[in-house]
């Protein structure tokens, strides 16, 4: 089973491998529908060739330039605004005003201020920045981890491929954030211990992508024609199943993003990450709470709204991305 | 079709054995971690600035780290808990066992209120968008179920405390019972429950949304479904009899997988409700690095999720008879 899903976003049986020994080919064939992945429609085959016709060209195409255009957009901006935004706007994070505190959005502060009088846009935007930060680093930890064990797993097969997939099963057998929880309450808070425990549980998504994309790549004729050509066992990983993985790795990779982020906000939010004084969307949702239960909503409305966006953004792009990986599937957001 | 019990229990029995590893792994992993940890326990038990004396502190280090490799820790936790014993909790100065039996009882509730719920909802909200692919329908449930996806649910919860609790006042913004009053009646029980179990629900079910209206509507384009049509069956029965039952199909080998997905949501929602279940349990343990309670809850979870595989399995092994329980 392949619970590699973390928060709230599954990217689930991401393309199941081509032989895994351990399950019936009718399950196989009966996972491959999935969602979340727009494996769909083309790949129905009794369905004929009208329904493929019709899957191509039905309503969902009139807004695929709109979203493409939206999604790219958005990640580019937010990447500006958290790139440029501390040059223009430096934050002090201890400062504190008590004079204007909690006011509703205005023209002045567009998302209102917060209990200390801080402007909640400013702020958001920081947050944006450490969480981005704290997801790109943590995402490439985990994609190098699970692009590095996938590649040993299905490129050296047999024991070593046991073992290892074993190792996956034992990391998706905790919940993510449990585990998260337990690394952070083991160090101190602070954001390599998260990074770490981002890092630590959100390889193994990777390494099964990975694993299943080198199994299905061995039985190719160019890798046959290597070895008949006496390329070494290192050669052929690096020069032919290397490159031809990338793309598939570069993907998880982007999607691994959200999910870092989301995971963070949540240890934060828990008090678990980020220290709280510092802005992340997660320490300024849960620093909001005591003016939620005073009736104000702002403060707790929009650094959410930050994380919901950002990762439909990701997510687009994403989408975006495997339409040129792969045309044949049908374009579909991806979480 | 008579259910095949051998094979069930062979099985139950092979999943047993493959979980005797996993667990010794993610304890061990976890004695590792504790190992490599910079805290003192004997710290946080006194409480930092305690004017304990030398003697003390040296009498508490000799009851709560034992000497010795991880390892040895780990032999003589397991040997202890086999035998019943989980340790005393620091943090809430109580018996882990007891700590576990006081809350676990509300937890399930919670989350089988939610999974049961949000299964539901996917069902019926995944037929409806399936029905019509690329209708409006479809395409608002769809778009409504990606955001829902991506918001935390914390963030859910607490945006429905101000609308529900504080806005409308219709619904109480946690805990368990009214202010000043101990016992848990059924109508207090009911309208606590309601928020927590809706939020819950609603992270919850946009997976099951999106994958029963992607099963339904490639089952939609099958030939059973196009037999029924002809056979004049009325659309109704077309649907829920024919393209849901088979779409549920590749839901049912992956209902398993959401048994951690539920757990961290759950989690959250409890944290942000004060519901007294594991999760405040676990997040104060978190926050005063009260190591015999994590590893209780974080074996226990470990758990919680093989059992959850082993039970989709099986649902699916006796669901599809063209699935083989021994092949498994």
């Amino acid at each position: 089973m392949p619970p590699e899903v973390s928060p709230a976003m599954s990217e689930e049986p991401a393309r199941e491998p081509a032989g895994r020994e351990v399950r019936p080919a009718t399950v196989e064939a009966a996972r491959a529908p999935v969602p979340a992945q727009g494996a769909g429609s083309q790949e129905r085959s009794p369905a004929g060739e009208a329904s493929e016709w019709r899957a191509a060209g039905n309503a969902r195409r009139g807004t695929r330039r709109v979203r493409a255009v939206a999604s790219v957009s958005l990640v580019g901006l937010a990447a500006l605004a958290v790139l440029l935004v501390p040059a223009f706007f430096p934050l002090d994070q201890q400062a504190v005003d008590l004079t204007a505190k909690l006011l509703p959005p205005s023209v002045e502060h567009p998302f209102g201020t917060d209990d200390m009088g801080r402007d909640l846009l400013l702020r958001s935007v920081y947050g944006l920045r450490v969480s981005l930060l704290v997801g790109l680093v943590a995402a490439l930890v985990a994609s190098v981890l699970g692009l590095a064990l996938g590649c040993l797993a299905g490129a050296v097969g047999g024991r070593v491929d046991r073992l290892l997939m074993r190792l996956v099963d034992t990391f998706t057998a905790v919940p993510h954030l449990l585990m998260g929880i337990f690394i952070v309450a083991m160090f101190r808070p602070g954001v390599w211990p998260v990074v770490a425990s981002v890092g630590l549980t959100h390889w193994v998504s990777t390494a099964r992508i990975v694993r299943a994309e080198v199994l299905s790549l061995r039985a190719r004729p160019f890798v046959d024609a290597a070895i008949s050509g006496g390329a070494s066992r290192l050669r052929v990983a690096s020069r032919h199943l290397l490159p031809a993985v990338l793309p598939q790795a570069g993907l998880a990779a982007v999607l691994m993003v959200p999910h870092a982020v989301w995971h963070e906000s949540a240890l934060s939010f828990l008090g678990l990450g980020i220290p709280a004084h510092q802005a992340s969307l997660g320490t300024m949702i849960n620093g909001a709470r005591g003016s939620l239960s005073a009736g104000d909503w702002w403060p707790t409305l929009f650094p959410g709204l930050f994380i919901v966006v950002t990762t439909l953004a990701i997510a687009g792009v994403a989408g975006l991305w495997r339409e040129r990986i792969n045309p044949r599937r049908r374009s579909e957001l991806v979480l | 079709m008579s259910a095949p019990w051998p094979a069930v229990a062979r099985l139950v029995g092979r999943r047993l054995l493959a979980a005797v590893p996993v667990l010794v792994v993610v304890t061990l992993g976890m004695f590792a971690v504790a190992a490599a940890s910079p805290f003192d326990p004997v710290r946080r038990y006194v409480g930092d600035g305690s004017s304990a004396s030398q003697e003390t502190l040296d009498a508490l280090r000799e009851n709560l780290s034992p000497d010795g490799t991880f390892v040895e820790q780990w032999w003589s936790w397991l040997t202890s808990v086999l035998g019943g014993d989980l340790g005393q909790s620091l943090a809430l100065r109580q018996p882990v066992s007891q700590v576990i039996a006081e809350r676990v009882g509300w937890s399930l509730l919670l989350c089988a209120v939610a999974f049961v719920g949000s299964v539901l909802l996917g069902c019926a909200l995944g037929v409806l968008a399936a029905r019509r692919e690329g209708g409006w329908l479809d395409r608002a449930v769809s778009s409504l179920s990606y955001t829902l996806q991506a918001a935390p649910p914390f963030w859910l919860a607490l945006l429905a405390i101000w609308l529900f609790a504080l806005q409308l006042d219709v619904l109480p913004a946690g805990g368990l019972t009214e202010a000043g009053e101990d016992t848990v009646t059924a109508g207090s029980l009911l309208r606590h429950l309601a928020l927590p179990a809706a939020v819950l629900t609603i992270s919850q079910a946009p997976w099951f949304v999106l994958y029963v209206r992607q099963g339904v509507a490639d089952a939609l384009h099958e030939d059973p479904v196009r037999g029924a049509r002809a056979r004049g069956v009325s659309e109704r029965t077309v649907l829920l009899g024919h393209a849901l039952r088979s779409g549920l199909l590749p839901v049912l080998t992956l209902v398993g997988t959401r048994i951690p997905e539920l757990i961290t949501g759950a989690l959250l929602v409890e944290t942000v409700f004060s519901w007294p279940g594991i999760a405040s349990a676990t997040v104060r343990a978190a926050t005063s690095t009260d190591f015999p309670l994590l590893a209780a809850l974080t074996a226990l979870s470990a758990l919680a999720v093989l059992a959850g595989n082993l039970l989709a399995d099986l649902l699916y092994g006796l669901a599809d008879p063209r699935v083989d329980l021994n092949e498994m």
